[in-house]
């Protein structure tokens, strides 16, 4: 009898209205997540930095910084970084070091002589079992103060079909609105290419909070200062370089030995700009040299080791913590999509060259 | 319980006082945590704070959930309404069942999950869960995946039970949804309205 009163609520009005009602906040709640979800309003999300990893993308390899080789070491601390932080690492004698040199492009098969950007990641485990990820690159700082506008500059950027050339227009559009990258794109044009892994100055180019044991804060950036003198190729030399010279050349030197960096933080007045990677701080900052690392030997990435580690730079320690850079913030959700794609496509057994099997159908051969 | 002394042939008209707290304390967490969790994987900038908070949320609701087991084992329940049929009611427990073991996996998929791609399981600065599984991608790809679908699935399953549960406060007024909150059966509106007024 009282199933049929379902019925009878449903010829009143009311109760037309209180199904509107429920209807409407799960309506509602539907639409949020949706939202959340990036689905729907057409925002920019971390996938969205993404979204032009091609199709036939050979499938385990990074999104970006394809082309890398796995390292192991060891960091040994000065003691010097102590009194503004307690992470363990600056405190530790010997601290391994897992790690990884890569070359910007993102393309796993690029030929060394195809970037200028070359790259040092890293996973410290201190003996308290907290983790330090870095990823560094040997520019000195980044385009664009904030992520939107590295998708931008990537837009901008973009050869047209008709000329095979960016669109200055675009290109001039993008400047305006980002007209620090005008840093950049001289830079990139003027800078020297660096010559061999072991010489590179590697920059962490987002800012950091250190926390000492009474709470106190300091913000600072730091550097990987090579032992090993810079060299730099001259246009012609890097054009007729072999196409892993690079990585050649830094197996090379193994073989005579370790090779070494100091790590140098720089330590920011309060009228720095910590918020924007961008900006370089005066170079008169204190720095302090709170270790070095030694690099012992290289192996190949296909073996695992560094092949599945997210060297994702907002993991840090107890002792560090991060600061409001945009740019910084936005890698951690970008990192996380292109480690979790690849991972899946190892674990699922989809990669073949990237795992080193033998490559049947890999992009590469086609 | 304090108000009614409710002899084992007449079960209760509520579910117990924890049961209830812990019911509208795990919906809250439960639905922050679903929009947490999709931030985390979409946002440009707060990726790192929510993940700061999804971790320690996570533990909190695989704790809490264990407590309501053992209390849902622990005590009787109230009956279904009258009006509801059979099926209909073994439906409704089964779901509820899901329910309790989507709020189990959860945690445990993403706890799993971070260990199997080596990642910290940051409670608090300083403060990491021991991993529970090697590492090994293939796991990471798994765990991952179900770790998702399992929390859409989670996401869709709250939209029901809320709309199912807002029917009957609104539309059958069977007192359904009374026994899980503070207020009076509706069904027994008739009788003792003194009492109701008290409350």
């Amino acid at each position: 009898m009282r199933k049929n009163s379902l019925i009878a609520y449903l010829r009143t009005k009311r109760v037309l209205f209180i199904l509107c009602g429920i209807l409407l906040i799960a309506g509602t709640l539907v639409l949020a997540f949706a939202w959340s979800a990036g689905l729907i309003g057409g925002r920019i999300t971390t996938q969205t930095f993404l979204k032009d990893t091609p199709k036939t993308y050979p499938a385990g390899y990074r999104r970006a910084h394809g082309k890398g080789i796995c390292f192991e070491g060891t960091f040994r601390a000065s003691g010097k970084g102590v009194p503004f932080s307690i992470a363990r690492v600056f405190a530790q004698q010997k601290v391994p070091v897992a790690g990884r040199f890569s070359l910007g492009s993102p393309d796993p098969y690029a030929p060394d002589n195809s970037t200028r950007t070359v790259s040092m990641a890293l996973l410290l485990t201190a003996d308290d079992g907290e983790q330090w990820r870095m990823k560094l690159n040997n520019e000195p700082f980044f385009a664009t103060r904030d992520a939107e506008g590295f998708l931008k500059q990537m837009e901008a950027y973009k050869p047209t079909p008709a000329t095979g050339t960016p669109d200055p227009a675009r290109v001039a559009a993008f400047l305006k609105e980002y007209p620090e990258a005008q840093k950049y794109v001289k830079w990139d044009a003027t800078a020297p290419w660096t010559r061999s892994f072991a010489g590179a100055q590697y920059n962490v180019i987002n800012s950091f909070i250190l926390i000492d044991k009474n709470g106190k804060k300091q913000a600072i950036r730091w550097s990987m200062r090579p032992h090993a003198p810079f060299t730099s190729w001259s246009v012609n030399q890097r054009k007729q370089a072999s196409h892993d010279f690079l990585f050649e050349d830094l197996k090379k030197r193994l073989k005579k030995g370790p090779l070494y960096w100091d790590l140098v933080l720089t330590l920011a007045e309060p009228s720095d700009p910590v918020n924007d990677p961008s900006q370089v701080w005066p170079e008169n900052r204190r720095q302090i040299v709170a270790g070095t690392l030694e690099v012992s030997h290289v192996f190949d990435q296909t073996n695992g080791g560094c092949r599945d580690v997210n060297f994702d730079p907002t993991r840090v320690p107890k002792g560090i913590t991060l600061s409001d850079d945009p740019v910084l913030a936005a890698r951690a959700g970008i990192y996380s999509h292109s480690h979790s794609d690849r991972v899946r496509e190892i674990g699922y057994g989809k990669a073949t060259d990237a795992v080193g099997k033998p490559k049947n159908d890999n992009p590469k051969n086609k | 319980m304090s108000r009614k002394k409710n002899t084992p042939s007449a079960p209760p008209m509520h579910f117990n006082i924890t049961a209830r707290i812990l019911h509208w304390l795990m919906a809250a967490m439960i639905l922050a945590m679903i929009f947490i969790g999709l931030g985390m994987m979409t946002s440009l900038t707060w990726r790192p704070w929510l993940l700061n908070l999804h971790v320690p949320l996570g533990i909190a609701i695989l704790l809490l959930v264990i407590i309501r087991f053992i209390n849902r084992l622990s005590f009787s329940v109230p009956k279904m309404p009258a009006s509801i049929s059979k099926f209909q009611s073994k439906a409704a427990g089964t779901l509820h069942w899901l329910l309790y073991g989507m709020m189990l996996a959860l945690p445990l998929t993403g706890w799993a999950q971070l260990s199997a791609g080596g990642f910290p399981v940051k409670l608090f600065p300083g403060v990491n869960l021991p991993p529970i599984l090697p590492q090994s991608p293939f796991l990471f790809a798994l765990l991952h995946d179900a770790h998702r679908v399992m929390a859409w699935l989670l996401f869709f399953m709250v939209v029901g039970h809320l709309s199912a549960a807002l029917l009957h406060a609104w539309v059958y007024r069977d007192g359904l949804f009374s026994s899980i909150t503070w207020g009076r059966k509706m069904i027994n509106k008739s009788e003792e309205p003194s009492a109701r007024a008290a409350e």
